[in-house]
């Protein structure tokens, strides 16, 4: 494709096209997430006994979330790199205040109680985290090399292991995920990320000494659930037999018994996924699955698009952690990961989460929509 | 920057990035794959298993409750044990209509209004197909009506199983305490799983205290139920773990003979068996019945207890603060001797009143007209309030202070119950910092005979007394001697208990004039030697409820009976080679010798017989 037809294309549209490239808006992925949104609304009808009062809370979060979206992707991607060790310090310090003297929530200490209202610095950190990584690493020339590597991974290991103290697994995995995903599209060699990959899972008995007991009981549940059916196997022998239960084609919407009958736990958060998985079967499932993927190729597009090392850095990054996201919600529903406390993004009911992946998704189309059309 | 735009530079890394995102690509489609083909498991292979499990044949696991452990008291006679009963069970998700079905209910067995709104609140709190009780103890004539209608009450059965009862309700609600419904508050804290088939949780007392020993752990059966949710069979079953049983140190029959010789007074008598530490009487007067609160106690009758001016629900041997009156001078005195602010032979003239040097106040004694001269063991045996006055002057507050503590007042007993009261010993530091007040040497002479800032609990009472009897040698009181996992029996392990330092000769001195207490011409417990062939060593006292104005005197029946004195009375038996330490506490009894001494000497005396060889 010459400049010439880009620039064309890139003109040449309806005045709604103009509109939304005016307000930095990339059309295809803002239609598949709309399409989640929508989906995750359907869902959380069913799931919370049609209770329309969560219908409306999850709807308002939804439109703060978008437009928070729309606010990062006005921004210019320079501006994120510019701030990126600012932002980055700034989540840091915030988690060591979490550890000091945040509130406790369900056991673990996760929030900073700002009086006016509640906040999670461990969410914040899963965007500044990638942002300080690839800003770092797009300041010197690619493949890094040793130095630059174990700076990142320092960069990458103090968030992470602030956050598994607080203590919070998944996230935790989140924050290195997306870390490790900014090295990985840096360059390094196959080699190295191999033997890495090694050693790391030669150190698991090591990890497992370090965990705490409920965490190591929930990889035992996950290896033998039966074992305690009423304590910690509970969700997923449930989780499965609704799942299972749904078959090729569901049961239809609204047409659940496992969640409705209170079998399942959680059925709106973590566990919405075999809420789905009774109500619309495999066919619903595999539709879900090729959705997520439709939305993460678009990333992956945008990625390869990016015109600077530091926004492809990011943008693969951010794509990763999305898809880390859906892969261990999904994984442990259907019982084939350890139970972490993920939820399935941009479905699951809540709020914190969503406003940061929609705000991950704002910086990728601040990245799609800020390029200069120069010759290539 | 510069360096990141060389050409050379950008073209590798363009090549390099490019493969790493088909390389991410192909990883991520990898993983989607693994996720569909576990979903084609579940739900196209599996499918008719775990639709067979959710929809028809339905398996439940129904946890099964484990037998909560009994306790005995130290002759193994039963404190609390468990007794069928059936109570009335609802299944809310099987029951068409809740509301219709309860009114139903509520007709047909005279079910109170209050029992229908408690169950409101409890189904809410389970999950919808665990079975929540709304009759917790059903009678005969209840059992026998529902069982013919039972076909038309869907989702509602009788479910026979075991409910606690306590035989000696009234002696032993404070020391046994008792089990109840759990409610919101405990659910928080209690582990989900294991509470998962109980309805009950220890409130009180031993039943508190020891809850994880006594509860046991929750079994569960996997059964197999039909569409209605209605039992089919039984696949497997993973049996409860019943909890120990408990042995106590307590002795029933002497409890229930210090309870009734407390007679119309309310108070509390708390005895010791010094070797062991074991406490042998635990009475709090009034008790209740324990057993209305396992069944549910109606709110009528729950507020009449707690606006009852006994004052039923109060733990008042763990929890109820006296001043010790006269009973805490064997201490003082033994003070004096150890600090050598007297000597055993130091004699005191007392003129019936004390006044501090150049102050008219004049400090009474409770004899008017005066002891006359006095050394420490007249002092003991007759009471002397002049001499004490002295003594605690010349010892000052913080050598008093910390004696005592030694003793155990001023804190816990550590007596294995849940929330005792610590008691006070005043000291300078303490009134500074609660009332930012100096000291007085006026309150260093009332703490001298017990009264002022000064309150103990009957429990510390009798753990000092124990102490003194065993020359110094702590004694730690504890209520539960051994338990009983299965079929092994294992005793307690109790703390390795330090001595306190104290000089033989002054100890021998203090017990002496103990002795002389009850059997000295001149004792203020000199009835109790009648009849007895060992010794009894004893301290009377009287607790002023309220003070006496200067030059005013009072008669007991001017005054309402609920402000006359409390009457205590310490002791220790047989005196040579102490067996048993007791601590009485009638309230408004009046005076130590008459009311509190005679209960002391019973408790003694039975238990005394029964250690006798044949």
């Amino acid at each position: 494709m010459n400049t010439e037809t880009r620039q064309e294309q890139f003109h040449s549209s309806s005045l709604i096209g103009k509109l939304l490239r005016k307000l930095h808006i990339d059309i295809p992925l803002l239609a598949g997430l709309l399409m989640l949104s929508a989906l995750s609304l359907t869902i959380l009808y069913s799931a919370g006994n049609q209770n329309l009062a969560i219908l409306t809370k999850q709807m308002l979060r939804m439109a703060i979330a978008f437009v928070f979206m729309i606010v990062l992707a006005h921004i210019n991607p320079q501006q994120f790199q510019r701030h990126s060790t600012t932002l980055y310090g700034l989540g840091v310090l915030l988690l060591i205040a979490v550890l000091l003297m945040g509130d406790v929530g369900k056991g673990a200490q996760r929030w900073l109680n700002l009086g006016f209202f509640r906040f999670q610095p461990s969410e914040m950190i899963k965007i500044t985290t990638p942002m300080m990584v690839a800003s770092y690493l797009a300041d010197h020339p690619l493949p890094p090399k040793w130095k630059q590597i174990g700076i990142a991974a320092i960069l990458i290991f103090l968030p992470t292991l602030l956050i598994a103290k607080q203590p919070d697994l998944g996230t935790a995995i989140l924050v290195a995920s997306s870390g490790a995903a900014v090295l990985f599209f840096a360059g390094i060699s196959w080699r190295f990320l191999l033997s890495t990959i090694a050693i790391l899972a030669s150190l698991t008995p090591i990890l497992w000494y370090f965990m705490r007991d409920y965490q190591r009981k929930r990889v035992m549940t996950l290896l033998n659930p039966e074992a305690d059916p009423l304590g910690a196997g509970y969700h997923i022998i449930q989780s499965k037999i609704a799942i299972g239960s749904g078959g090729i084609s569901g049961k239809g919407w609204l047409g659940t018994t496992q969640s409705k009958l209170d079998f399942l736990p959680e059925s709106s958060t973590d566990f919405i996924f075999a809420v789905f998985a009774e109500e619309f079967g495999l066919s619903g499932c595999i539709g879900l699955l090729l959705l997520y993927l439709l939305i993460i190729t678009r990333c992956l597009y945008i990625a390869v698009q990016a015109q600077d090392s530091y926004s492809r850095l990011l943008a693969g990054s951010l794509t990763f952690t999305f898809f880390v996201y859906v892969f261990v919600n999904i994984g442990m529903v259907i019982g084939i990961l350890p139970v972490v406390g993920v939820p399935l993004p941009l479905i699951s009911y809540g709020g914190t989460s969503m406003v940061t992946l929609l705000g991950g998704f704002g910086i990728l189309m601040s990245i799609h929509t800020h390029r200069k059309f120069l010759p290539t | 920057m510069s360096s990141v735009y060389s050409v050379k530079d950008s073209l590798t890394e363009n090549k390099i990035f490019l493969s790493r995102i088909v390389a991410i690509f192909i990883f991520i489609i990898m993983l989607i794959v693994i996720l569909m083909a576990r979903l084609i498991y579940l739900q196209v292979v599996g499918h008719e298993h775990y639709a067979s499990l959710a929809k028809n044949n339905r398996i439940k696991l129904i946890p099964v409750p484990p037998t909560r452990g009994i306790i005995y008291d130290r002759k193994g006679r039963i404190l609390a044990e468990n007794l069928p009963s059936y109570s009335l069970e609802l299944i809310p998700e099987q029951v068409p209509d809740l509301n219709e079905t309860l009114d139903r209910l509520k007709v047909l067995l005279n079910i109170s209004e209050e029992k229908i709104t408690q169950f409101r609140r409890q189904y809410k709190q389970k999950r919808r197909f665990n079975s929540t009780p709304l009759l917790l103890k059903m009678n005969d004539e209840q059992v026998a009506k529902f069982a013919v209608v039972r076909p038309s009450f869907p989702g509602v059965d009788i479910h026979a199983g075991l409910i606690r009862h306590y035989p000696y309700p009234e002696f032993t609600s404070h020391v046994v305490g008792y089990v109840g419904r759990i409610n919101v508050k405990e659910l928080k804290t209690l582990p989900e799983a294991e509470y998962r088939g109980t309805h009950h949780v220890g409130k009180t007392g031993i039943e508190k205290s020891f809850e994880t020993q006594l509860h046991g752990k929750t079994g569960f059966a996997e059964i197999e139920t039909n569409a209605q949710g209605r039992f089919i069979n039984t696949l497997d079953t993973i049996a409860p773990q019943p909890g120990d049983d408990l042995f106590l140190s307590l002795d029933i029959d002497l409890q229930k003979t210090a309870y009734e010789a407390l007679d119309i007074f309310n108070g509390t008598v708390i005895a010791i068996d010094i070797e062991s530490g074991g406490v042998l009487v635990f009475v709090s007067k009034p008790g209740f019945d324990a057993n209305q609160f396992v069944s549910g106690i109606s709110t009528t009758n729950y507020k009449a207890l707690q606006n009852s001016d006994a004052r039923p629900l109060f733990n008042r041997a763990l929890r109820g603060l006296y001043p010790p009156g006269s009973t805490i001078k064997p201490f003082i005195g033994l003070a004096g001797l150890e600090y050598q602010v007297i000597k055993p032979e130091t004699s005191k003239f007392c003129p019936g009143y004390y006044q501090l040097p150049n102050l008219s106040h004049k400090y009474r004694d409770w004899k008017r007209w005066g002891h006359g001269a006095v050394n420490l063991k007249d002092a003991i045996t007759q009471s002397c309030d002049v001499y004490f006055y002295d003594l605690a002057f010349n010892l000052g507050i913080d050598n008093i202070h910390n004696f005592l503590e030694q003793f155990g007042f001023n804190k816990k007993t550590g007596i294995d119950l849940v929330s005792e009261k610590k008691g006070l010993i005043p000291s300078r530091k303490r009134k500074k910092k609660v009332k930012n007040e100096s000291w007085y040497h006026g309150e260093t002479l009332i703490t001298g005979i017990g009264q002022g800032f000064t309150q103990v609990t009957g429990l510390q009472l009798a753990k000092a007394t124990a102490t003194l009897a065993n020359r110094g040698k702590i004694v730690n009181p504890h209520l539960v001697s051994q338990f009983v996992t299965g079929n092994t029996h294992y005793s307690t392990t109790q703390p390795e208990s330090e001595t306190i330092p104290l000089q033989p000769e002054n100890i021998n001195q203090v017990i002496e004039a103990m002795i002389n207490v009850v059997h000295g011409r001149r004792g203020t417990a000199k009835r109790l030697s009648k009849g007895i062939n060992y010794q009894i060593a004893g301290k009377t006292g009287t607790a002023q409820v309220f003070s006496v104005k200067q030059e005013e005197r009072y008669s007991e029946a001017e005054i309402s009976f609920k402000l006359r004195d409390h009457a205590l009375f310490i002791a220790f038996a047989p005196a040579d080679q102490p067996k048993i330490a007791i601590a009485v506490i009638a309230e408004n009894g009046g005076h130590g010798s008459s009311v509190a001494a005679p209960i002391a000497a019973k408790v003694i005396k039975q238990y005394l017989s029964e250690l006798e060889p044949q």
